[in-house]
Order: structure tokens, then C-alpha cells, then sequence
């Protein structure tokens, strides 16, 4: 593959191979060569081999069964899914709220990478930047599909509705994620570009910019528990470790996608990702893990102990209340398996084994997604404010609907992915387009699309 | 040739893919259909001029009517100044019959189907205020003995989470005290419904469904017209009826005289009297959210 000389990688990225950035040169950025960058990354994406349009087809029929889920949902009405006015809230708030962790745990690449100045890790940042992108669509996915008149979002937007900031969570919550979608997209964007261009990036064009999405990650999330936390009708939701819970688990599983996702693209990409950024996550992980556990513990422990409202939602979720035991089943999974995962996380062995460590990731990864899913939302509910118990069960039309938001999500995840890991190995730049199609160099036999 | 049978297969790949949204996505249009312009562009409740809403009610009223076959009033009648709505209850003789819970039902064109009301009655145990022991699925005679009956509906807080937590404003106070619902401008996120301490909102999981010849006619813009799916709705304290000096629909069904409505400003209200004369309490007080609804034991 020729890459041209003057095709400049932002600095430090050194294991991916290129030519180190040549301090000056690469084109300027105009108009005309930003129009090419974006008809490029288009072609890139629509350009593959098979294996690259099975997963995409297979996506794309997802998408279209949970579309179709959600088509008949909003005309017959939300009575299709198993939420009623004592759950009011069920599968996908339980889903958003997963997301919105998964969005901010991402960024936490860029914590070292940049706080600690480690090299190794600016490689992937671009990486973790792209799952924060793609979790927020999931957010937008999720809460979109749970709005009974998604015909009247615009009453959302401020000048053309009303919007009830600051006094509503919920518009904090909306502030807080289409911000850090445009930081994420304006820091991953201007990167690629100017590795386009062949350029050295700017640093008061991003660093700052990084530090932002940092502070901005933790404030999503927080955001996103305060709008549970606020609420002083649901002692099982009022309670201020909420949001550090929150905090914690995100930095669970946006490590574990990441992990997961770099054994991946090292598998099936000709990008050369380093065992550093995964050593990083990996070590970050053993204490998530374990302080989530530990917050768990505690806020258990409070309940039961002193007994009272706050005790009948936790021992639902644990052992179950009157005969009432729907989410028993789950959370104990969920406690098995981070349970689990921290102790393979701690194994010496997990730094060696890269399926191993997987492996506790998707416990992880898993075990979070309930803990923090349905039940954290769940409970909130049974009993009702008036102590009545009535349980929930996600509808099918719920789980297909889920389903096609989690494949749009991916969708984005993977065409952005591509564009990177193709500008990223010089394969698309400003001085031309090596389509994936022609025949690998032996080197590349394994660099799959 | 190669790469023409590629781009042939991209194009034919995209339109399948185009196609197939389509045929995903035709179920919206059952629902797109039901929608007019005007509806989806229409403003929020406050923002209408005196004319915009003299046209907004007509229309209403119209489209009400042509649906039933019968004619409709669609009023919006402003608050009364300087009144302030409140609602004691004494618990001493209530039998938990739930005729309160069925005139609701009737007044405020619930759907059928569900049986919805804004009214749930708790069984309690005698000597007990803990909700956690009440039971509102009771299906016996009553009075039980050893029991008392604990109505709850809307308590019309001062302090209400439901409407500060809205993202769009679709729920609000009025200067009567009464916490409403723009049907029209809920987005139907139900956080509102999250937020009540009292589970007092109620959401329109489908469209409500009443049998034409049992609508009831005299309606209100803000509260007992038949609402629209997907959204939110509460107990208004009928401020259809109670804002033309009429009492609430439960008020008048309820056989035992336990329910005393009246105007927290006037001093000569028997409200007052209540609130004056006798020891009364609230819900969950512990919250702060100053409800407009007390409670009372006579003996
Ligand atoms: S359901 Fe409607 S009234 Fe309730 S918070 Fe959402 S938009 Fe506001």
C-alpha cells in the first residue's frame, strides 16, 4: 500500500506504523479538501470485503425489525410493551441509562492518554471517542423510542418549544449529551482530517477540547443519576451514592467494550493496536470493578439494615417480596458475574491471556448492563408509591424495538471505525483512495475489512 | 466489469435496503394519518391569544361532536381570582364503596377498557398509616371490620415534582392551585409519572376508548376531554365543574359525606372549617410537597 510521504499521523502515533509526522507540509485545509474527506470516508464506508458487508447486512436487518417494532408501538400505542402506570418506566430507560455509562466510561482512553501523558494510549483514543459516539445514539435511540408522541420531540427544542431548563433534569440531561456528542465528533473529526491532510494537528485545536469531554463525561452520567436521584418519591432511587455509583459502573463498561473491541479490530484489522492501551484498561478495571461492587454492598446494606421504604424495593430486587420475584433471577446472575470477573481480572494470568480477559469483560459488561439496567429502573417501582406490587416483564415488542436501536448504534460504530482505521493506516488521504478491494499485500493477508 | 458488477450490486444492495424501511416503517402511517398540520404544530396552552383559543375550542368542540354524533362543550374557563382549591377527607366515615373512584370514571371519560380512575381507594389496617399494609385490590363487602378506607388521588401539592421535573412544560400549576396537563403539548416522556409521590398520573398507554352514547359532553380543555394517546393525565379536581361554582364529581357521588371541597381562601368555607376544627394531616409529609388535600379522623 503506498502511502504518501507526506501523509503525517497526529503526533506520537507511532505503532500504527506510518512515517513520523514531518513537523510542517500536508495540504491546507480548505473547503474543496474537506468536501474530499467526507466523499471519501462516505466511499469508505459503502467499500469492504464480505465479512464487512455480512456484519453490515446483518445490522441493517436488525435495525429494520426494530424499526418495524417501533412503527407498530407508536400507532397502536405504548400499550404494546409491558409497562403499565405502577412501572412506568421499563427496558428501554433501563437501556438508556446503561447507554448513557457506556458513553461516558469511553472516554476514559482519554483520561490517561492525556492526563498521564501516556503514548501508547493516543493511539486508541480515537477509538474510545467513536464508542462515546455510537453510545449516544443508543441514548437518543432509547429515549426516542420511549416517548408515548415522539411526533412532538421539537416541544424539546429551546426557541421552537419549551424548555423546562434548568429546572428539569430531563433538559440537563439533553444539554449534557448533545454537547458532548458535538465535542466527541468535532475531536475524532478534526483528527482524521487533518491525518488526512496529511498534517500535524493542532494542539489548541483539540487538547482543549480533550479535557472538555473529560469533565463532560463525568457530567453526563452524573446528570443522567441525578435525574433518578431527585426524585424523593422513590426511596430507592434517592440516594446520594447514585451518582458515584453511576460513575464507577461506567468506568466498568465502556474499559470492557473497549477491551473487547481492540482484541477485535487487532484480529480483523491492519491497524497495529499495541497490548499497552489494554494492560491501561485492564488495571482501571480491577478497581471499577471491585468499587462497584463495594458501593453495591453498601447500598444494600443500608436498606436492609435499617428497614423502611428504602428496604421493601432492595429486598424485591434480592429475594423477592410476596410471592413477587421477577428480577431475583437476574440480579443474582448480574452479582455472579461481577463477582466473577473481578476475580479473573485479578488472576495473573489475564494479563497474558487475551480470551481470558475477554472473557471478564463480558461478565463485566453483562453484569453491569443488568445492574444498572432493569435493576436499577425496575425496582424504582415495585412496590408503587402507594406500596402496591405489580412486576414487569419487557414485551417482545420491547426486546425488538431494543434491538434495533443496539443495531443502529452498532451500525455507526462500525462505519466510523472504518473511516478511522482506513485514515488512520493512510489508507484514505487527500492524495488518494486505496480501495479495500484490491488484492492485499502479503503483509496485510490477515487485514480483513 | 468487475468493478461494474460491484457498483451494480451496491446500488441494488441500497435500494433493497430502501425498500425495506419503507415496508418497516408502514405501520406509521395509521398513525401519521390521525395527524393533521395544525395539530402537530400547535402551541402550548399559554401561548394562545384570547382569539387563537377561541379557534382552538371551537374546532375541538367540532371535531368532539362530529365524533360522537353528539354536540360537545369544549370550555376552557379561567381561573377564578383569588380562589384557592382544597379537599379534606375524614377518614372516620368513609366505607371504602368506591363510588368516588366510579364517578371519576364516568365524569372524566376514562377509557373503558382499563377501568381507570383518579381515585384509589387503600384498605388500611386500623391503627395503621402505613401504605405498605394497605391493599387497593380489595374485592369484598365493605366495610371489613378492623379496616379503614383511605382514598388517594391527586393532592394538588404546592410544591408539585411532577411539574418541576417536565422537560417541555406540558404540566403546570394554576393560579387556583390546580396542577394540569397540556394533553397537546406532553411528550409523553412520563417522568412526571416517576416523579409523583402519590401515583396520581396516569398515562394514556392507548387511545382511551368510550362508547359514544356514554361521553360525557360538558368538557374541559384542560381536563375531561377524551385524551389523546400517548400522553399524560391527571385529576384536575374537575376544574370543569369547580370553576363554575359546581362541586367535584366524587364530592357528589360519595354516599357518606366524607369529602369536603371548597376555597382554602374563604374563611367562611366548611374547608376552612375542617382545617380549623379539626386535626388533619397529609400524605408523606416528609417530602415537602405541601399537599392541597387533608385527611381527618373524627373520633
Ligand atoms: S409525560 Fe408529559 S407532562 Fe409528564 S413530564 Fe413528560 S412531557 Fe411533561
Amino acid at each position: 500500500m503506498s502511502r504518501s510521504p507526506s501523509s503525517a499521523p497526529p503526533e506520537s502515533s507511532t505503532s500504527s506504523g506510518p512515517p513520523p509526522p514531518s513537523t510542517r507540509g500536508g495540504h491546507q485545509p480548505d473547503a474543496p479538501s474537506y468536501f474530499l474527506f467526507l466523499w471519501r470516508a462516505f466511499r469508505t464506508a459503502f467499500d469492504g470485503r464480505w465479512p464487512y458487508y455480512a456484519w453490515m447486512t446483518l445490522l441493517t436487518i436488525c435495525a429494520l425489525i426494530g424499526a418495524n417494532a417501533w412503527a407498530h408501538q407508536v400507532a397502536d400505542g405504548l400499550v404494546r410493551t409491558g409497562m403499565s402506570d405502577h412501572v412506568s418506566w421499563g427496558f428501554y430507560i433501563a437501556n438508556f441509562t446503561f447507554s448513557v455509562g457506556l458513553a461516558a466510561g469511553a472516554v476514559m482512553m482519554v483520561i490517561p492518554a492525556y492526563l498521564y501523558d501516556d503514548h501508547e494510549m493516543h493511539d486508541v483514543v480515537i477509538i474510545g471517542e467513536m464508542l462515546a459516539i455510537a453510545a449516544i445514539v443508543w441514548c437518543l435511540g432509547f429515549v426516542i423510542v420511549d416517548m408515548g408522541r415522539p411526533d412532538r420531540l421539537w416541544h424539546m427544542l429551546p426557541g421552537l418549544g419549551r424548555f423546562n431548563f434548568p429546572r428539569s433534569m430531563l433538559t440537563w440531561d439533553v444539554v449534557v449529551l448533545s454537547g458532548y456528542l458535538v465535542i466527541n465528533l468535532h475531536i475524532t473529526g478534526y483528527l482524521l482530517y487533518m491525518r488526512f491532510l496529511g498534517r500535524r494537528p493542532a494542539k489548541r485545536w483539540y487538547v482543549p477540547f480533550v479535557f472538555v469531554s473529560i469533565g463532560w463525561a463525568v457530567s453526563v452520567h452524573a446528570v443522567t443519576a441525578f435525574l433518578y436521584a431527585g426524585l424523593g418519591g422513590r426511596p430507592f432511587w434517592n440516594s446520594a451514592l447514585l451518582a458515584p455509583r453511576f460513575i464507577v459502573t461506567a468506568f466498568v463498561a465502556g474499559p470492557a467494550f473497549i477491551i473487547v473491541l481492540l482484541e477485535v479490530l487487532r484480529r480483523v484489522s491492519s491497524y497495529r493496536i499495541g497490548l499497552g492501551p489494554t494492560r491501561t484498561l485492564h488495571q482501571i478495571m480491577k478497581v471499577t470493578v471491585a468499587a462497584n461492587l463495594f458501593m453495591f454492598a453498601s447500598e444494600v446494606f443500608t436498606s436492609l439494615y435499617a428497614g423502611g421504604a428504602h428496604a421493601s424495593a432492595v429486598q424485591y430486587l434480592l429475594f423477592g417480596l410476596h410471592g413477587k420475584s421477577g428480577l431475583v433471577p437476574w440480579m443474582w446472575t448480574a452479582i455472579v458475574m461481577n463477582v466473577a470477573s473481578i476475580i479473573i481480572l485479578l488472576l495473573p494470568r489475564s494479563h497474558q491471556d487475551g480470551r481470558l480477559l475477554a472473557f471478564a469483560c463480558v461478565l463485566a459488561f453483562i453484569g453491569v448492563w443488568i445492574e444498572k439496567g432493569m435493576g436499577l429502573i425496575v425496582p424504582g417501582f415495585v412496590p408503587s408509591t402507594l406500596h402496591e406490587l405489580v412486576e414487569y416483564t419487557p414485551s417482545w415488542t420491547e426486546w425488538r424495538v431494543s434491538l434495533g436501536v443496539a443495531a443502529a448504534g452498532l451500525i455507526v460504530l462500525t462505519v466510523a471505525l472504518k473511516i478511522a482505521l482506513a485514515v488512520l493506516t493512510g489508507r484514505v488521504t487527500i492524495e488518494g483512495y486505496v480501495p479495500s478491494i484490491r488484492p492485499p499485500a502479503p503483509a496485510r493477508e490477515v487485514a480483513a475489512e | 466489469m468487475d468493478k461494474l458488477k460491484r457498483r451494480s450490486l451496491k446500488v441494488l444492495g441500497a435500494s433493497l435496503g430502501a425498500g425495506a424501511f419503507a415496508v418497516a416503517m408502514e405501520p406509521l402511517r395509521a398513525f401519521t394519518a390521525g395527524l393533521t398540520l395544525d395539530q402537530f404544530l400547535r402551541s402550548h396552552f399559554r401561548e394562545l391569544d384570547p382569539e387563537e383559543l377561541k379557534d382552538l375550542l371551537s374546532r375541538l368542540e367540532q371535531e368532539a361532536s362530529e365524533k360522537i354524533g353528539r354536540p360537545v362543550t369544549m370550555r376552557a374557563d379561567p381561573p377564578i381570582e383569588g380562589v384557592q382549591f382544597g379537599y379534606a377527607l375524614n377518614l372516620s366515615v368513609c366505607v371504602g364503596c368506591r363510588k368516588c373512584a366510579e364517578a371519576c370514571h364516568i365524569e372524566n371519560n376514562h377509557d373503558r377498557a382499563t377501568n381507570n380512575s383518579y381515585i384509589r381507594v387503600l384498605e388500611m389496617d386500623q391503627g395503621s398509616l402505613d401504605l405498605e399494609r394497605g391493599n387497593a385490590d380489595y374485592d369484598h363487602p365493605v366495610p371489613q371490620p378492623g379496616k379503614y378506607y383511605l382514598p388517594i388521588q391527586c393532592q394538588q401539592c404546592e410544591n408539585p415534582p411532577c411539574v418541576k421535573v417536565c422537560p417541555v412544560e406540558a404540566t403546570w400549576k394554576e393560579p387556583d392551585g390546580i396542577v394540569v396537563v397540556d394533553y397537546d403539548w406532553c411528550i409523553g416522556c412520563r417522568y412526571c409519572e416517576a416523579a409523583c409521590p402519590y401515583h396520581a398520573r396516569r398515562f394514556n398507554w392507548t387511545a382511551p376508548v368510550v362508547p359514544p352514547a356514554e361521553v360525557n359532553t360538558d368538557q374541559g380543555y384542560l381536563s375531561n376531554r377524551i385524551r389523546p394517546q400517548g400522553v399524560m393525565e391527571k385529576c384536575t379536581f374537575c376544574l370543569h365543574r369547580t370553576r363554575r361554582g359546581e362541586m367535584p364529581a366524587c364530592l357528589e357521588a360519595c354516599p357518606t359525606g366524607a369529602r369536603v371541597f371548597g376555597d382554602l381562601a374563604d374563611e367562611n368555607s366548611p374547608i376552612r372549617w375542617v382545617l380549623a376544627n379539626k386535626r388533619v394531616f397529609v400524605l408523606k409529609e416528609e417530602l415537602g410537597t405541601r399537599p392541597r388535600f387533608f385527611y381527618f379522623f373524627d373520633k
